[in-house]
């Protein structure tokens, strides 16, 4: 399955969530999206905005200031 | 069986509008949240910014809101649409630069397009008769009804047993009885409520949602209008007035100055699209200069600069300086004398 790329770096919350929000519109259960994003808030926002919409976090990782939150689309 | 009736309630994040979702969603109607972003929210950002508040637990108070419920929340970005109501508010703007009436009106009318489009039946918002200057009196409520479209397609399940009947009510889509009559500043009923739920951790913003309501934070947008000559702001405009301490000592220009780490690092991601200052031979902050300037000018920011240095008592303090090309020099100044760094500079 492929990856999206959700590039959110500089935002800060909750613009990196309404971006995969966004991004995340249409997708088929199962696909992936990788947000790649600078303000650590999004290490508790996105993965909250994943439980109340039945999405599942595969992966969150910190890198050279970059927080990285790996996540595939949950049935509707 | 009679069709689930479907509400979209328009979530802060605060308790009031909790506490109205859930008055409704126990009334047996599907719920979901809507929340609007603005660029003023007090969502998170200093947070994100200063280094200072990171240790602090930090959440979305609307993702939470809705989790607690246990419904979805849809985020809406209407950061450009919003300006027009920020400039022209047509109901004036209150005791800051909010312009609350106008505000709810915006959201409540876009709320209204969203339950449109998406086949929702109405519309809920946490409001309490009297609870806010502008926006929640007895008198400007039914102008958020009407001048949204909505209409009687709003209902606030707080106090709705002091507006007019709406059409959930009529139709048998709510039950009347069962919604509420809070009214005035009081809290007390409120956190009975919320009590009564089983709620017990939720947050109680002071002064409203959004910055506009902070007398220090609607100054420096007012100054920022005035030195641009025109009401204009960008993403970025907010963010940095939401950073560090303001300063303009003359009318052309003036400083950003980082009060700590965190809002240096924050400051050094605009490098490129401002001149920038920074002590070398001591620790200081970081400084970006927002206007136009001349030689005497770079050496009095340079001079401030250095003021908030840790070499403000020496003699000589090395400060650089690099422009809009990436040029970068150094200047020896003298700090500012702390007298000298005049009390109306300060926005
Ligand atoms: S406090 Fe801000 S977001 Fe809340 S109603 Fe007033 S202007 Fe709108």
């Amino acid at each position: 399955m492929s990856r999206v790329i959700v590039d959110a770096r500089r935002l800060l919350c909750p613009m990196p969530v309404i971006r995969v929000q966004d991004r995340a519109k249409g997708l088929a259960p199962g696909a992936v999206i990788e947000a790649v994003c600078t303000d650590p808030g999004v290490l508790n926002d996105i993965p909250a905005w994943c439980r109340i919409n039945g999405h599942k976090v595969l992966e969150t990782r910190n890198e050279n200031d970059e927080y990285i939150v790996v996540l595939e689309i949950g049935e509707e | 069986m009679t069709e689930k009736r479907k509400a979209i309630a328009l979530i802060s994040g605060g308790l009031d509008s909790l506490l109205a979702a859930k008055v409704i969603q126990e009334q047996g109607v599907h719920v979901e949240g809507i929340n609007f972003f603005t660029g003023f929210c007090v969502e998170g950002h200093t947070h994100a910014i200063r280094k200072k508040d990171r240790a602090r637990p930090k959440r979305n108070n609307a993702l939470w809101v809705a989790e607690q419920l246990g419904i979805k929340l849809h985020l809406v970005d209407i950061v450009e649409e919003y300006k027009e109501v920020v400039f022209n508010p047509k109901h004036g703007y209150g005791a800051n630069l909010n312009h609350c009436l106008d505000c709810k009106i915006f959201m409540v009318k876009k709320a209204h397009e969203w339950i449109r489009a998406n086949g929702f039946d109405f519309i809920i918002t946490g409001e309490v008769l009297g609870q806010r200057p502008m926006s929640q009196r007895k008198d400007t409520m039914p102008v958020v009804s009407r001048d949204s479209g909505a209409n009687d397609l709003l209902l606030r399940p707080l106090c709705a047993k002091y507006q007019p009947i709406t059409k959930p009510e009529l139709e048998g889509w709510v039950d009347r009885e069962k919604l509420y009559n809070f009214n005035g500043r009081s809290r007390k009923p409120q956190m009975a409520l919320a009590r009564e739920f089983g709620l017990t951790d939720y947050a109680q913003p002071a002064g409203g949602c959004c910055f506009l309501t902070d007398v220090q934070y609607s100054s420096k947008l007012a100054d920022l209008w005035q030195a641009r000559g025109e009401k204009q702001y960008e993403m970025d405009d907010i963010m940095l007035l939401k950073v560090g301490r303001h300063l303009r000592p003359r009318p052309n220009f003036k400083l950003i100055i980082s009060r700590e780490e965190g809002e240096g690092n924050f400051l050094q991601g605009y490098r490129k699209q401002f001149i920038n200052l920074k002590t070398t031979s001591h620790a200081g902050p970081m400084a970006l200069l927002d206007g136009q300037v001349d030689e005497a000018d770079i050496q009095l920011a340079a001079r401030i600069v250095a003021r908030y240095s840790q070499g403000k008592q020496e003699q000589q303090v090395v400060v650089e300086v690099a422009d809009l090309a990436g040029n970068i020099r150094e200047l020896t100044v003298a700090p500012l004398p702390s007298e000298d760094v005049l009390e109306e500079w300060h926005l």
